[in-house]
């Protein structure tokens, strides 16, 4: 039982961080109708961003936690839009109307060109980080087993539910959030409102960036060491995570990372730490044949 | 003084396809211009080629002084033009009082409020419905919808395509009010493109047609219904 509690609760941690970066997959599919493919390694770049902006304000002897968790935020949400900016502007835009496929391949070649960058930059090698925020609660014991929730869990769970919160009201109450699903339904359309359809599309881009290296953040913090081929596996899991919820769906990205995490957890906690990759791809696979719409994918009934 | 539109030898190619062969049409302030022709003639293009999408290969639109003809659909759109377009393009996932939102886009919020209470005063049947999705709608409402959409940025110059397709002769006679009433209340220019070419050419100030992506003829309303060839090719069988 103490063990089976937390399982779950390392599960629901790693699901956050999943949900987190599952979301920017569904923003840009719902807008253009393609996976961004190198949306994992902007996830990578914001947990190196991350890394990098603890080390410089550790080292000038900022030691106040909280303040200091807060700038690295910002700075890795501020520097990774523009990585997500990028990427729309380089591998998308200039092939817009082009053969489906052309876009999926340049954002393959940008996918590569930001792991080499970050490989060459910062050195093949993991990069160690020491643990930044210590301690937790203990919230089951028996004689063999002891439950941790850690603080570092908490924040990360805290945060995901204060960001989803805040996307979807801005999703679905904001005059952005309603051009952003105008412009899903029908661009051209939307243009014809007097929107700016090339903006709106870089903004949700960046959206789906900054919440990508929130995650990143979380990820450096949680587990202590990165390195730059990290946006590989997470990125794929984030994007079962997607297309298990239902791709082009907010809350779908949500409840698939969510259960990704836990099964990856409850699968290495079971079975076997070794294949606990194999269970998140072999789920893609499944959805994709059975469940091709996901959990809470749009169905198809309205008349037009 | 210079029209408020000034479309001046216009082609559009989709393609190597030629839909528009040098067309000229003008609107001047507060004028109901319409524009007739048969399937496939190019009225949608040309409605679509002045808000920027397609853009026009050769001539020049000038809205209210100002060449517009190079610009993008967006801005083209924030200088003071509306377009309910065919085919209505509802946004089908939103209710009601969101597309209506989404037509206020670029309009003042200062001025939401009052253009709501218009709109809702045109089509009292919208506010029933404000809370329903747009897909849901039926045909005549996604009509009033596409209109009221196209009125809530407060245009100068408002596009209408169709806006009589696949509607009871009721409901019709409905629009075709309303149109009258903001052109008159308003002092809204409207081009307006029909296939009831009858009911068009009463309303309308002026009208042209349009055969094969030029304009064969232009008139007073009067005097296109007036003309054999407009009775035989547009109004035979039909009001
Ligand atoms: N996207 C497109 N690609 C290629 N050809 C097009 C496209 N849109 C329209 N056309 C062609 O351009 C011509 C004019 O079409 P348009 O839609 O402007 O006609 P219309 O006068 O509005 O007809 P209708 O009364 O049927 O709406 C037609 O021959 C049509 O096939
Ligand atoms: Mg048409």
């Amino acid at each position: 039982m103490e063990y089976f509690v937390q399982q779950l609760i390392n599960g629901v941690t790693l699901g956050s961080i999943y949900g987190l970066i599952a979301i920017g997959y569904t923003m840009v599919y719902g807008i253009i109708g393609m996976i961004n493919f190198a949306h994992g390694d902007v996830f990578m770049i914001g947990a190196f961003i991350a890394l990098i902006s603890l080390l410089i304000l550790g080292s000038l002897g900022l030691t106040f936690i909280p303040l200091a968790l807060l700038i690295v935020l910002i700075v890795s949400m501020l520097l990774s839009s523009v990585y997500g900016w990028t990427v729309e502007r380089v591998a998308y835009r200039p092939l817009r109307g082009s053969f489906r496929l052309a876009p999926l391949i340049s954002a393959i070649g940008m996918s590569i060109f930001l792991q080499n960058y970050v490989q060459i930059a910062q050195g093949a090698r993991v990069k160690p980080i020491q643990p930044v925020v210590n301690g937790g609660i203990v919230v089951m014991e028996s004689p063999n087993f002891v439950v941790t929730l850690s603080y570092m869990q908490i924040l990360i769970v805290l945060t995901t539910l204060a960001l989803m919160a805040g996307f979807s009201y801005l999703i679905a109450k904001t005059a952005l959030g309603r051009q952003q699903r105008a412009c899903e339904q029908d661009r051209r359309m939307a243009s014809l409102l007097g929107i700016n359809v090339d903006r709106t599309i870089s903004l949700t881009f960046v959206m789906g960036a900054a919440l990508a290296s929130v995650a990143g953040m979380m990820f450096v913090l949680y587990y202590g060491v990165i390195d730059f081929f990290i946006g590989f596996l997470a990125g794929v899991k984030a994007f079962t995570a997607a297309v298990l919820g239902g791709i082009g769906s907010m809350p779908g990205a949500m409840l698939g990372g969510l259960l990704i995490g836990l099964i990856e957890t409850f699968w290495s906690a079971y079975f076997t730490i070794e294949y606990k990759d194999v269970a998140a791809f072999s789920i893609l696979v499944l959805v994709l044949i059975f469940l091709p719409t996901g959990l809470l994918g749009k169905p198809e009934i309205e008349k037009v | 003084m210079s029209a408020l539109l000034e479309i001046a030898g216009v082609e559009t190619f989709y393609g190597n396809i030629q839909a528009l062969r040098g067309v000229d049409v003008s609107v001047e302030k507060g004028e109901i211009v319409t524009l007739i022709g048969a399937n496939g003639a190019g009225k949608s293009t040309l409605l679509m080629t002045l808000c920027g999408s397609p853009q026009a290969r050769s001539g020049q639109i000038t809205f209210d002084g100002v060449d517009i003809t190079r610009k993008p659909t967006f801005e083209i759109i924030r200088m003071g033009i509306a377009q309910s377009p065919e085919g209505r393009r509802i946004f089908a996932r939103m209710t009601v009082m969101e597309n209506l939102m989404m037509g206020g886009t670029t309009a003042d919020p200062a001025h939401f409020d009052a253009d709501l209470e218009k709109v809702f005063t045109l089509f009292p049947r919208l506010k029933e419905r404000q809370g329903q999705r747009g897909g849901t709608l039926s045909g005549g409402e996604q009509q009033m919808l596409a209109i009221g959409r196209a009125l809530m940025s407060r245009p100068r110059l408002l596009l209408l395509d169709e806006p009589s397709l696949g509607l009871a002769p009721l409901v019709v006679k409905q629009i075709f009010e309303a149109i009258k009433q903001i052109n008159q209340e308003e002092g809204m220019s409207i081009l307006l493109v029909e296939q009831n070419a009858f009911h068009a050419l009463r309303l309308a100030d002026r009208g042209y047609v349009l055969v094969n992506g030029a304009i064969t003829l232009a008139g007073t309303g009067r005097e296109l219904l007036a003309r054999p060839e407009v009775r035989a090719a547009y109004l035979e069988g039909g009001h």
